[in-house]
């Protein structure tokens, strides 16, 4: 069974490490502040015990005043998953730092993050949009983005049962 | 005398019937070699992330099916895990076994269809398509006896599946798992050591394992490259814990080793397929679930070993009947991460069979 490892003790790792580097631990996630993160992840990475060689996902997530990046870790010996966090919290203008210097895997996902979220990795060789075209107006997976070329506004409205 | 050149730019598809659907591949040629190869996607994106997002939990459930839609059982499975993970709902043992019967039976059918296409990429035409067609067939028509859909099966619910599996099923689903390790005998005298085969894909697309791990590939294309990585064994979900089977792995990491390893895991899933059909238990398939589901704030992934590699769904809920994010990690998509350092120095062909070996669908790929 993988194991998914303790925030707390995790982000108390990091902390002593890296001072200044863990925003929030709770027991699902550790918060890194942007800054630091590439550092973060090069330890998660080459730590013997830890060896988060294989970065499973990474997304982002709008929460309305601040941006999300969420990275799935995996180590395969010994087998334990974390998921580590960023915040962006320039909505207008998101960034964080491109992991693509640690893990390559990030190269792709972080293309797709940037095209239909918007937020921009500073340090990746080929920032551009994956899915849509260059010259799209707006990201649209992001909650503000209500409209579309043409007048049509995107997504239904609310469920019909929901009262 | 020395010949001067200089580097041109082939396009392969989008409409070409070695990409698999809708893929553009925009490769630089220097002569014959591939000095640099750029992937294009996005033909097929549906968006589907933000229209989950207007949609309930249950709602969403055909949206997976259309993912990956020759594996839409495997879908519909990881969709509903992380829903039920993010919700707390557990799931009676009968339904866990039926969800391991179908996933596997999927994957049989999934790499059927693959190690076919792959084998006509080579140049072994038909035959072999036409062989592995017979026994997806016969896979769809147990799919369509159980919940009436062959392909956008819809059938792994939030809490369980849709329907019990009719009287009918169990005969024809023995019947068929007792004729399989014939027919694959078969598959591997007519593909194994077959010299066209052998003559185009060995030492052809080389993964190295360093790089197969740094670039998160997942599924054949990492064990191809000796990587023993299986989220069945290494994470286990559903029941696949309680039964028995081992991971093929690769030697070299070449588009021969990825088809030695779907080979291979057609036996394994025969196998799998056999004990789980013995150890199916009595009781419900499913629980109850509000149509309306509400899980509470929070976040969940779950993933699961699809026929591609590790399929995983990110949901953030915020409490209300809509997820608040509707993340995919889709095997096909992040599988191409590797594409450009396989294909550098190859020539156009190999490229073709390279892209084949990792086995993608757009569906997945653009989403």
């Amino acid at each position: 069974m993988s194991q998914l490892l303790d925030g707390l003790e995790i982000g108390e790792r990091i902390g002593k490490r890296i001072p200044e580097a863990v925003v929030e631990a709770t027991p699902q996630w550790v918060v890194v502040h942007p800054q630091k993160l590439v550092e973060v992840a090069t330890y998660l990475r080459d730590d013997s015990e830890l060896n988060f060689r294989f970065l499973s996902g990474v997304t982002a997530v709008d929460h309305l005043d601040h941006f999300e990046v969420v990275y799935h870790l995996q180590s395969f010996s010994p087998n334990h998953m974390l998921t580590l966090k960023t915040r962006a919290l320039d909505h207008d203008n998101p960034e964080v730092p491109s992991l693509v210097s640690v893990w390559r895997g990030a190269e792709l996902q972080e293309r797709e993050a940037y095209d239909l979220m918007g937020v921009r990795f500073a340090g990746h060789p080929d920032l551009r949009r994956v899915f849509l075209w260059e010259g799209f107006p707006g990201h649209p997976l992001r909650k503000d983005w209500l409209e579309m070329p043409g007048g049509l506004s995107p997504g239904l409205g609310r469920f019909p049962r929901e009262d | 005398m020395t010949m001067k050149s200089e580097p041109f730019v082939v396009n392969v598809g989008p409409q070409h019937p070695s990409t698999h659907g809708v893929f553009r591949l925009r490769l630089t040629m220097d002569g014959e070699k591939i000095v640099d190869a750029e992937m294009v996607v996005g033909y097929l994106h549906r968006s589907m992330e933000k229209l989950a997002e207007g949609r309930t939990y249950t709602q969403n459930i055909p949206f997976t099916d259309r993912l990956d839609y020759l594996s839409a059982m495997s879908n519909n499975l990881a969709y509903c895990m992380a829903v039920e993970k993010l919700a707390g709902i557990d799931v009676p043992e009968r339904g866990q076994f039926l969800r391991v019967i179908m996933a596997e039976f999927q994957r049989i059918a999934n790499h059927a269809m693959a190690i076919a296409s792959f084998a006509m990429e080579c140049g072994v035409w038909f035959t072999p398509l036409m062989w592995m067609f017979r026994e997806r067939e016969k896979i769809l028509d147990l799919f369509e006896m159980t919940c009436g859909a062959r392909l956008t099966t819809n059938y792994v619910r939030i809490g369980g599946v849709s329907f019990d599996i009719p009287p009918e099923f169990m005969p024809a689903a023995r019947a068929l798992l007792k004729e399989m390790p014939e027919r694959i005998a078969e598959y591997e005298a007519l593909l194994m050591e077959n010299e066209i085969i052998l003559a185009r894909s060995r030492d052809v697309g080389v993964l190295q394992p360093d790089l197969a791990i740094a670039s998160s590939a997942s599924g054949p294309v990492l064990r191809g490259s000796g990587v023993m990585w299986d989220i069945r064994k290494a994470d286990p979900y559903a029941a696949y814990d309680r039964l028995e089977f081992d991971i093929p792995v690769g030697t070299c990491g070449d588009c021969y080793d990825r088809f030695l390893v779907r080979m291979e895991e057609l036996r394994q899933s025969v196998r799998i397929l056999e004990q789980a059909l013995d150890m199916l238990p009595d009781g419900p398939a499913s629980v109850n679930v509000p149509l309306a589901l509400r899980p509470p704030a929070g976040e969940a992934y779950a993933r699961i070993e699809a026929p591609k590699g590790e399929l995983g769904f990110y949901l953030v809920s915020d409490g209300s009947p809509h997820p608040h994010r509707f993340h995919i990690r889709s095997p096909s998509y992040i599988n191409l991460t590797p594409l450009r350092d396989m294909v550098v120095g190859l020539t156009v062909p190999d490229a073709v069979i390279t892209l084949g070996s990792i086995d993608i669908v757009l569906g997945e790929v653009d989403r």
